[in-house]
């Protein structure tokens, strides 16, 4: 509720609607016998003091009948949007019971009805149903029903493709039930917020129905009666028309802002309500000097979200050239924002904010915006598990991969394009020239990801960032992009930082292995100490959990109890202290991440 | 059970080529293979999803039950784990709660959780959830598609283990698809391989990864990612 009220639009929308409402109750008993009173003595009078929007030609006042008609124009529109819907969502939920042959013949009908005109539906039905109330409502009614008919098929397309209808099928579950239990109440949501502003719609219509003499006849009115009744004096009194006119006019605009509200406050429900959380950066430790030689020096980074969710929480990390260091962690650990947060790429309304971030030596918080982008843009290449994201579709690669060079390093076209297909050549594309004039959907999943390689490799890049760039590749394609990944870190002396869920993929490829929990770095090593020497309880299960070719298959596989906790719910002592056999007392303290052997630092008081 | 010539066409392109494949009682079978290579729509085929040529004895259709990869999406975000589970139930109502703790039990899951919504559950619980509702059927085969791609690693172990310990207890025989050969080998008593719609190699979990007779199979264990252990 609380949402409805937070714009201007939801306002005005609840408040008229509200008042249209009060209005269809109160409005017959207070006005009701104003509204019938019959004064020979004020018959067709303008706008005057005792009559503000004048009288009708039996000398009764238009502002009482403005104010009785309510009613019957709000209760007209609501039966015929609910005959609308319930004919339409019967139609609409019909194909996904009937048999195949049958449920094709009901969407055919639906698709005719579609795209036959909405009014001339309404006027058919009503001229069929005979003049009056009665028939325009059915009219109106009619006229809706294919809308709700056809939004109803859609939405239950969608579901009826969902894995939980594919189980209840198997599970031997009727179609009726199916219906019934899954389909209806998942697309319920959609349809109620269609249903507010069809309301709006069927209010207009109706007016226009009864204005254009097929609705309400005499001695009842509604708005579009009154409207009706007074047009033809609007040259000589404007007021007897306008008054009828303004009331339709706010009635279909309220229902329609509020209808509008509520379904953006629907469709926005995701994200959680609450404030910006704007955490000061915790001050630990010194800071120290900045690391000359490191290519990323990140110290203490904080991405929060409103509503206290802060998936990053005072990380530090340090990347020197040429080295390649893994980010560890599972879904929900953070290693995916701390990438976007380097690259400048935190999505709105998330803030980000570090004591240290410096790419190449320079601090990229000092720098002015210009050269900030540039440097993003020359000396970072991110890949990211979705090549498809990272490439348009619309274009060819080779003009894609000469855009860099071409914003960033002012190279001429064909220079540009040179460059590109010679990239492309160098991530080992074969016919380089022919796939530089090819679309992406044109390569394979592999192929992709390599020329998103080459595209980081238009610049020179001096660090790298590939955020699960494998996951989504075959096994035997994977082998081939770590091995590409290596080699252009070789070749350039560029740093890579390589962020994966997949231990054993971090095992392979990398130097150094950053272990993140909850937000948090919990233990940095060697990748040659992480089979047999990591020190925190966190990795050491990671590791015993993982299968591989050699696990012992007569016993029991390692596995942590518990879950990982939300980014919202993180508690200020050790994240993994539930989950951990050997939690004390002293884990509601925060453990520091400090230095344990030599490149190996752990954040845990039982790691001695 | 036995698949038999197992063939399913999509207009021209062939997705499952000729497949034969033996799942023994109460042995599990682990299908890998790369995307595209038709394990997906060879266990569809199977559950009856999709239309094929072909034969598979020995099983009836209707006592088939599969396990989806993402949990969050094969459990209706509208019921509570407890009506999830007591929908494939053929039994009085009255028998019905029962029932659900007992699938409960058996997949080792507290029986509090029958009152939740999947939301509120994690990843590997969700599963286990998805697991219960597919037993409730008392499946002949169950099918796990992919079951724990989509988890995480620390979670991961606890469903391998659920899945081990169901075959030693209830002797379920059950077709195990996944990509991750190591996740198959640790599972599985026969692993079977498919390439390009093409069942390329089939045999005792051990031998195949030991001594793999096929080339493609050799290429895909080169490529296991693999951790030094000392």
């Amino acid at each position: 509720m609380r949402h409805l009220l937070r714009t201007p639009a939801g306002i005005a929308g609840t408040l008229l609607v509200a008042l249209m409402v009060i209005l269809a109750i109160a409005g017959p008993l207070i006005w009701g016998a104003e509204a019938e009173r019959i004064d020979s003595a004020a018959i067709l009078q303008g706008a005057s003091a005792a009559h503000p929007l004048g009288t009708d030609n039996l000398g009764r006042d238009i502002l009482a009948r403005v104010l009785v008609g309510g009613r019957l124009s709000l209760g007209l529109a609501l039966i015929a949007t609910l005959i609308g819907a319930v004919a339409g969502v019967l139609l609409g939920a019909l194909p996904s019971v009937l048999p195949r042959r049958a449920a094709r013949l009901v969407t055919g009908t639906v698709n005719a009805l579609v795209a036959f005109p909405g009014l001339l539906l309404a006027m058919f039905t009503a001229v069929i149903a005979g003049l009056g109330a009665r028939g325009a409502v059915l009219g109106i009614g009619a006229a809706l029903a294919p809308g709700f008919a056809r939004l109803t098929q859609t939405l239950a397309a969608s579901v009826a493709g969902a894995d939980y209808v594919s189980v209840a099928r198997m599970l031997g579950v009727s179609r009726w039930r199916v219906l019934t239990r899954h389909v209806l109440p998942n697309i319920a949501e959609p349809l109620i917020l269609n249903l507010t502003q069809a309301l709006g719609g069927a209010l207009i219509a109706l007016a226009g129905m009864s204005f254009l003499g097929l609705g309400v006849q005499p001695p009842s009115f509604d708005w579009g009666r009154l409207l009706f009744d007074g047009f033809g004096r609007i040259y000589a009194t404007p007021a007897v028309a306008l008054g009828p006119a303004a009331a339709i006019a706010l009635a279909g605009i309220g229902f329609n802002l509020l209808g509008d509200v509520l379904a953006r406050a629907a469709s926005r429900r995701a994200t959680p309500p609450g404030e910006a959380a704007g955490r000061p950066v915790p001050e630990v430790g010194e800071l120290g000097e900045p690391d000359q030689d490191a290519v990323l020096e990140v110290r203490d980074l904080t991405v929060a979200f409103p509503g206290g969710v802060t998936p990053v929480r005072g990380l530090s990390l340090t990347v020197a050239p040429g080295e390649i260091v893994g980010l560890v962690g599972e879904s929900g650990s953070g290693k995916s924002l701390t990438a976007s947060a380097i690259g400048g790429l935190v999505p709105y309304p998330g803030e980000v904010s570090a004591r240290r971030l410096r790419l190449c030596g320079a601090d990229l918080d000092e720098l002015p915006e210009q050269e900030r982008r540039k440097l993003l843009g020359t000396s970072l290449a991110m890949v990211f598990q979705d090549p498809m994201a990272s490439l348009n579709p619309a274009l060819r690669i080779g003009g894609q991969l000469a855009e860099v060079a071409t914003v960033h390093q002012g190279a001429s076209r064909t220079e540009a394009f040179a460059r590109a297909v010679d990239r492309l050549e160098h991530v080992r594309i074969p016919e380089p020239a022919a796939r530089a004039r090819q679309h992406p959907h044109e390569l394979s999943g592999g192929m992709r990801q390599r020329a998103v390689i080459a595209m980081g490799l238009m610049g020179e890049p001096r660090l790298i960032i590939a955020d699960e760039p494998t996951t989504a590749l075959d096994v035997t394609v994977q082998r081939e992009i770590l091995r590409l990944l290596r080699e252009v870190t070789d070749e350039t002396g560029a740093a890579t930082l390589f962020i994966s869920h997949d231990i054993a993929v971090i095992g392979e490829l990398c130097h150094r292995v950053v272990v993140m929990y909850a937000g948090r770095v919990v233990e940095e090593l060697p990748v040659e100490g992480l089979a047999s020497d990591a020190a925190h309880p966190y990795t050491r299960a990671l590791v015993a959990s993982l299968p591989d070719m050699e696990t012992d298959r007569s016993r029991p596989l390692a596995s942590i109890p518990g879950r990982q906790p939300s980014p919202a719910e993180v508690p200020d002592g050790c994240a993994f202290a539930d989950r951990c056999e050997l939690a004390s007392a002293k884990c509601a303290e925060l453990p520091p991440l400090i230095p344990y052997r030599a490149g190996h630092r752990v954040a845990c008081w039982e790691a001695k | 059970m036995i698949i038999k010539n197992l063939t399913v066409r999509f207009g021209s392109f062939t997705a499952v080529d000729d497949v034969t494949l033996e799942i023994p009682d109460g042995a599990i079978v682990g299908l890998v293979g790369e995307s595209g290579s038709g394990k997906s729509t060879l266990a569809r085929a199977v559950s009856g999803l999709v239309p094929y040529t072909g034969a598979v004895e020995g099983v009836d259709p209707g006592r088939v039950q599969m396990v989806f990869q993402d949990p969050l999406t094969s459990l209706d975000p509208r019921m509570t784990v407890g009506a999830s589970v007591a929908e494939g139930l053929r039994l009085p109502r009255a028998a019905r709660q029962a029932e659900v703790e007992r699938l409960l039990t058996l997949v080792s899951l507290p029986v509090s959780l029958a009152g939740r919504y999947p939301r509120e559950l994690s990843g590997g619980q969700r599963q286990r959830v998805a697991i219960a509702r597919a037993l409730g059927a008392r499946p002949a085969l169950l099918i796990a598609d992919e079951i724990t791609s989509a988890l995480d690693v620390s979670v991961q172990g606890a469903v391998l283990n659920l899945i081990r310990s169901l075959r030693e207890e209830i002797g379920l025989s059950m077709l195990f698809i996944s990509h991750n050969l190591a996740v198959v080998r640790y599972v599985s008593d026969v692993v079977a391989v498919m390439h390009r719609g093409r069942l390329v190699e089939a045999g005792p979990a051990e031998e195949v990864v030991k001594a793999p007779a096929d080339a493609y199979t050799r290429s895909l264990l080169d490529a296991v990612p693999r951790l030094a252990r000392s």
